[in-house]
């Protein structure tokens, strides 16, 4: 069954049609990419899905209950995480603190336990902490634990970013450019790590501009241009559809449409 | 000798207040960057609410907790009706809406209770209390110990608590905070009612000595944010050092030059933090920190 149907989504700003009718499913384990062109929606798809933006139009279900318009604090609770393009870090907080913040969901307990440090909130609070360097490790971030992220490389704090998605428990992991910004082997270890996720059976929805890192890790494709899905399906299939093609590279003029985002 | 001592403790009686109202600014900015300037008008309020419910029969401790919940539900609906609805302005913005909350609040109170100056009976009698031949009132003591409860309890809330620290995640990025599954619409909510109850207890604490009228809050406002900005503005420790620090000087000003110069201290503390050191006593490490 699926994890996450996105089912007509739209939304207008202005007269613009930014996203029109979308649809597309997400099933546990499996790495959907969402591509396209600069300014074909996938951002802004992936703001409704979050519970950014107020869909138009419409529905979106997570696990088989609508959560459409569900504030986003509502949906990390209920499994769905992500992480943004222009990053959303606590800049004043250590990297570890920040991960810790992502075990704000399973860590929370009585305010009163937490006032008189009883003992069950300390195994708790140890716990997370654990849990957190654990995550810091696996994006290769142990070493920074201390560090104030805004002292951060770019590259880094998106592996934070994730690290900190990850410690909601999250069953779907929405990722907006993760490897944008990032060098070849940052980007190599991204794919890894995305990878390793879905093995683990995090659903994963992608929006990134890497075409070969695409190509090679999703397990299916879905291609917006102007806001409207023009192709949809596995990498081979896509990368030969001529509509995707012609999005890309253009009918009439030869120039990249996927200028550096 | 004993004029200094007694100028001292006059002094930290003024400072435990000015720190009050510094606590609520302190909690206020913490969960959004916004400096209410409303904030002296929930000391009035907390005041002249316990005022009329006392005159009107009730027993004085229930007219207290009285005008410490009905404050507090005003902080709530400021945010809620006035705040909420423009998220995503600027600061200033916001800032600004304050003002115009706290010049609808002062007139209301105007319209609704009345323009004289009030009180009721100080908690313990008013036997001053002789030590080393200073003097000092029981009720004093009463707001001297509530602005410490209220700092140790607020220390605790937002050093070991996850709703402490929930709130000052969200100040710091609210998207972020909203992503780790925060809500911030509800942090923002009990910023604002426990700001209004800090305030209004001050009130509460402090107007069998000061009395209390509809404008007070003007002055204490400012003498708040004074005092938060002289700690360093977003810290309680500075809150509270900042408050005691200017109710100090303060009564030292009064008592050694004239108490002519005594509101203009709060001013000139204003200047020279922002001149000498912008982030106050206790706002280094945030420096270090960018």
């Amino acid at each position: 069954m699926s994890l996450l149907v996105v089912d007509g989504l739209g939304i207008t700003f202005g007269g613009l049609k930014a996203v029109d009718d979308v649809s597309f499913a997400v099933a546990p384990g499996e790495i959907v990419s969402v591509i396209g062109p600069n300014g074909a929606g996938k951002t802004t798809l992936f703001n409704m899905i979050s519970g950014i933006y107020r869909p138009g139009r419409g529905r979106v279900s997570l696990n088989g209950t609508d959560v459409t318009e569900t504030p986003p604090h509502k949906l990390a609770e209920m499994g769905l995480s992500r992480t943004f393009q222009n990053l959303q870090i606590f800049q004043d907080m250590t990297v570890l603190d920040n991960v810790l913040a992502g075990y704000h969901l399973t860590e929370r307990g009585s305010i009163w336990a937490d006032l008189l440090a009883l003992g069950s909130m300390r195994r708790r609070a140890d716990k997370a902490r654990e849990g957190a360097r654990g995550l810091l490790a696996r994006v290769r971030l142990d070493k920074a634990a201390e560090q104030m992220a805004g002292n951060l490389s770019y590259g880094a704090l998106k592996r934070l970013e994730i690290a900190r998605a990850l410690a909601l428990g999250p069953k779907i992991l929405l990722l907006d450019e993760p490897a944008a910004g990032c060098n070849a082997v940052e980007s190599e270890e991204i794919d890894r790590l995305i990878a390793e996720l879905a093995a683990a059976g995090i659903a994963i929805l992608l929006v990134e501009h890497d075409m070969k890192m695409v190509m090679r890790i999703s397990n299916h494709i879905v291609v917006l241009d102007h806001g409207e899905k023009i192709a949809e399906g596995d990498p081979a299939t896509v990368s030969r559809d001529p509509q995707v093609i012609a999005a890309y590279l253009g009918t009439e003029n030869a120039e990249g449409a996927h200028a550096d985002g | 000798m004993d004029a200094l001592l007694q100028f001292i403790f006059s002094g930290v009686t003024v400072g435990a207040v000015y720190a009050l109202v510094a606590l609520g600014f302190t909690i206020i900015y913490n969960a959004s960057d916004v400096v209410n300037f409303a904030q002296g008008e929930f000391v009035m309020l907390g005041g002249m609410i316990t005022v009329f419910a006392f005159e009107a029969g009730m027993p004085l401790p229930l007219a207290a907790v009285l005008a410490v919940l009905a404050t507090a539900a005003i902080g709530v609906a400021l945010n809620k009706l006035a705040i909420e609805p423009a998220r995503g302005a600027p600061v200033v913005t916001l800032i600004i809406i304050t003002i115009g909350a706290s010049i609808l609040i002062r007139g209301a109170a105007q319209l609704v209770f009345d323009k004289q100056l009030h009180r009721f009976p100080a908690f313990s009698g008013d036997d001053p209390i002789r030590i080393l031949g200073a003097t000092i009132l029981p009720q004093s003591l009463w707001v001297i110990v509530g602005a410490l409860v209220v700092f140790v309890g607020l220390w605790l809330f937002f050093t070991r608590t996850l709703t402490g620290k929930a709130v000052l995640a969200t100040a710091n990025n609210r998207v972020a905070a909203q992503l780790v599954g925060i809500n911030t619409a509800w942090v923002m909510t009990l910023s604002f009612g426990l700001s209004a109850a800090i305030g209004a207890l001050a009130g509460v604490l402090v107007t069998p000595i000061t009395l209390v009228s509809y404008d007070v809050g003007v002055a204490l406002a400012l003498k708040g944010f004074a005092a938060a900005m002289l700690g360093g503005m977003g810290n309680p420790k500075g809150a509270l050092a900042g408050g005691l620090l200017l109710g100090l000087l303060e009564a030292l000003t009064a008592g050694y030059l004239s108490s002519q110069y005594k509101d203009a201290v709060a001013f000139i503390v204003i200047l020279g933090v922002l001149f000498a050191m912008p982030q106050g006593l206790f706002g280094k490490s945030a420096t270090e920190r960018v």
